[in-house]
């Protein structure tokens, strides 16, 4: 094995991560390479933001710029947003709607596909010049990547060594995927982006973490909506990498697992308690809150009637980019838009519930870059990886660095 | 043209609100605001393509009063000082409201830290007079920021 990073990973489990693992700039080379530009699905968007043809939308896998377009057939494209001919990033739009892509540099033109078409001189000018004879416009069209969507969400991948889609997610996951996705028309509600001062593995552990909410997130604990006691269930993919905390509210109040909730107060009412206008819908199932995870780049977000994907672009070991796309369903009615809209109060950069997490992911950096020697202890409910019918565990968090370290081959 | 004493009493009214946010008296601010006042702090991206998510988007004066609770008993952050700086304002009169808009820059100071610039953008504002004086109606928040650095926990 060869050492990728100043601190070796003695320890025999993966309960007990080191501090460099969020820190060092190799590490997360390889992780690029590895991981978002390896094998992996990485989240591009939801089908419903480029509804026509020609439409497209910029993002990033890993720190690379991709864009996903409509084709003119109707299929889903994504092309690396760089130049064939001198690397330049030549689309600077987020959104927008084209006939081809052209690069402003030297006109160079793409069809939709990422094909080269033409481009100016290329047998010269009166006889001098041009480009070689052998000049082969299919050696020289945009990087494609392979794309798959499932019921409007759209994933694409660098490599050709990547399972198909379905597969990738795995049947346990698929089932809570396809809970919210369930092939219904999704309706863009808009977007929200932070830069948060972190490295990217801290999201995904966050939403791996239930432990967290019930004390980290007053607001919750105050009004009622998370317990340590209410009914959960804590799933993985069979790889550990993917994973889904299911759980349902209960009736609140006060009781054993609360007396030592600092933040737990008794008889806490809202002001305007339109903001927590809850109205359960049937395709729920019961559950109030399914935080999905899809390694590496993507969570998707169901808490009550707030419903949201949320990306991780990493910009660097020590931070990442997220981006949060809310949405709804084509047949949602006024009052449920509404509701959904006045629920993301709770989410997002400024949200009850999401903000503090954004804040403790920075001090957790912090912490990390003050004492490189040091490790994290993530032995709630043992050091095992197994599924759990509780939340008191910090599992799905060692089911990720189980699978994380086979792929990093750390 | 607008008469000066209003577009004084205006400057007053926009003084009073950023001296509040800006040195901490976040339980004065929805006093700025009618009973069904509303704010909605918005990226511009959405704005200008008509989405409708906020990053903020209160409806009335005991939803922001459920913002101030939040701020200064269950969200958890790191401290720092926010400070507004307004542009000229323009001023059109809309029956018995002022429609009012003005650019903003608000820096933020970290402990041991430079000051940065946190967010920019224009206050779109509908103001009304009232037994007690001028209040929002509506203040719209749309920012520029592409990005948020992490996150935004005062009001703007």
């Amino acid at each position: 094995m060869t050492r990728h990073f100043p601190h070796d990973w003695q320890s025999a489990n993966v309960s007990r991560i080191p501090y460099p693992l969020y820190t060092d700039e190799d590490v997360y080379r390889r992780e690029l390479e590895a991981i978002f530009y390896g094998p992996h699905w990485s989240y591009v968007g939801l089908s419903c933001e480029i509804s026509g043809p020609g439409d497209y939308k910029e993002t990033s896998i890993g720190e690379r710029s991709v864009i996903m377009v409509r084709d003119p057939d109707g299929s889903i494209n994504v092309v690396e947003n760089h130049c064939a001919h001198r690397g330049v990033k030549f689309c600077q739009e987020r959104f927008g709607t084209v006939k081809s892509f052209i690069c402003p540099y030297h006109q160079w033109n793409y069809n939709l596909k990422g094909d080269l078409t033409g481009l100016p001189f290329r047998r010269g000018f009166k006889g001098q010049g041009g480009m070689p004879a052998d000049f082969d416009t299919k050696q020289h069209g945009l990087t494609k990547l392979h794309v798959a969507e499932h019921n409007g969400v759209v994933f694409a991948t660098f490599s050709a060594d990547t399972p198909p889609l379905l597969d990738y997610i795995g049947p346990k996951i698929l089932e809570w995927f396809e809970r919210t996705f369930d092939g219904r028309e999704l309706t863009l509600l808009g977007y929200s982006r932070q830069r948060i001062p972190g490295n990217w593995k801290l999201m995904q552990e966050n939403i791996k973490d239930p432990y967290h909410p019930g004390l980290l997130h007053t607001w919750f604990v105050t009004f009622g909506l998370w317990r340590a006691d209410q009914s959960s269930r804590m799933i993985m993919d069979e790889h550990g990498r993917h994973a889904a905390m299911v759980s349902a509210k209960n009736a609140g109040g006060g009781g054993e697992v609360t007396q030592n909730v600092s933040s737990f107060k008794a008889d806490m009412a809202l002001n305007d308690d339109r903001m927590l206008d809850i109205v359960p819908e049937e395709w729920w199932k019961g559950p109030t809150v399914v935080m999905t995870t899809i390694f590496p780049s993507l969570i998707l977000q169901q808490q009550v009637n707030s419903v949201s994907t949320r990306q991780i672009q990493p910009r660097g070991p020590g931070k990442f980019d997220f981006v949060w796309t809310h949405f709804g369903f084509k047949d949602d009615t006024p009052e449920m838009t509404r509701r959904r809209l006045r629920q993301a109060n709770l989410f997002g950069p400024a949200g009850f519930v999401s903000a503090d997490d954004g804040e403790v992911i920075e001090f957790s950096q912090q912490g990390f870059e003050q004492d490189p020697a040091n490790e994290t202890y993530a032995e709630l409910g043992g050091t095992d990886v197994a599924d759990t019918e509780h939340m008191v565990t910090e599992t799905l968090i060692r089911g990720m660095y189980g699978y994380y370290r086979k792929v990093m081959d750390l | 043209m607008i008469d000066p004493s209003v577009r004084f009493a205006i400057e007053q009214l926009y003084a009073a609100y950023t001296s509040a946010l800006d040195n901490g008296r976040f339980d004065d601010w929805p006093d700025f605001f009618i009973e069904d006042g509303r704010y909605v702090l918005i990226p511009r991206e959405n704005h200008d393509r008509g989405l409708p998510l906020a990053t903020m988007s209160l409806e009335s004066r005991g939803m922001m009063k459920d913002r101030v609770y939040g701020v200064i008993n269950t969200l958890f952050h790191a401290p720092y000082y926010q400070r507004h700086i307004l542009g000229p304002m323009r001023i059109e009169e809309d029956g018995d409201a002022l429609l009012v808009e003005a650019n903003y820059v608000v820096f933020r100071t970290k402990r041991n830290e430079m000051s940065e610039v946190f967010n920019t953008g224009r206050y779109i504002d509908r103001i009304v007079n009232t037994d007690d004086g001028l209040r929002f109606a509506e203040k719209l928040c749309v920012f520029d920021s592409e990005m948020i650095p992490n996150s935004i926990i005062y009001p703007i």
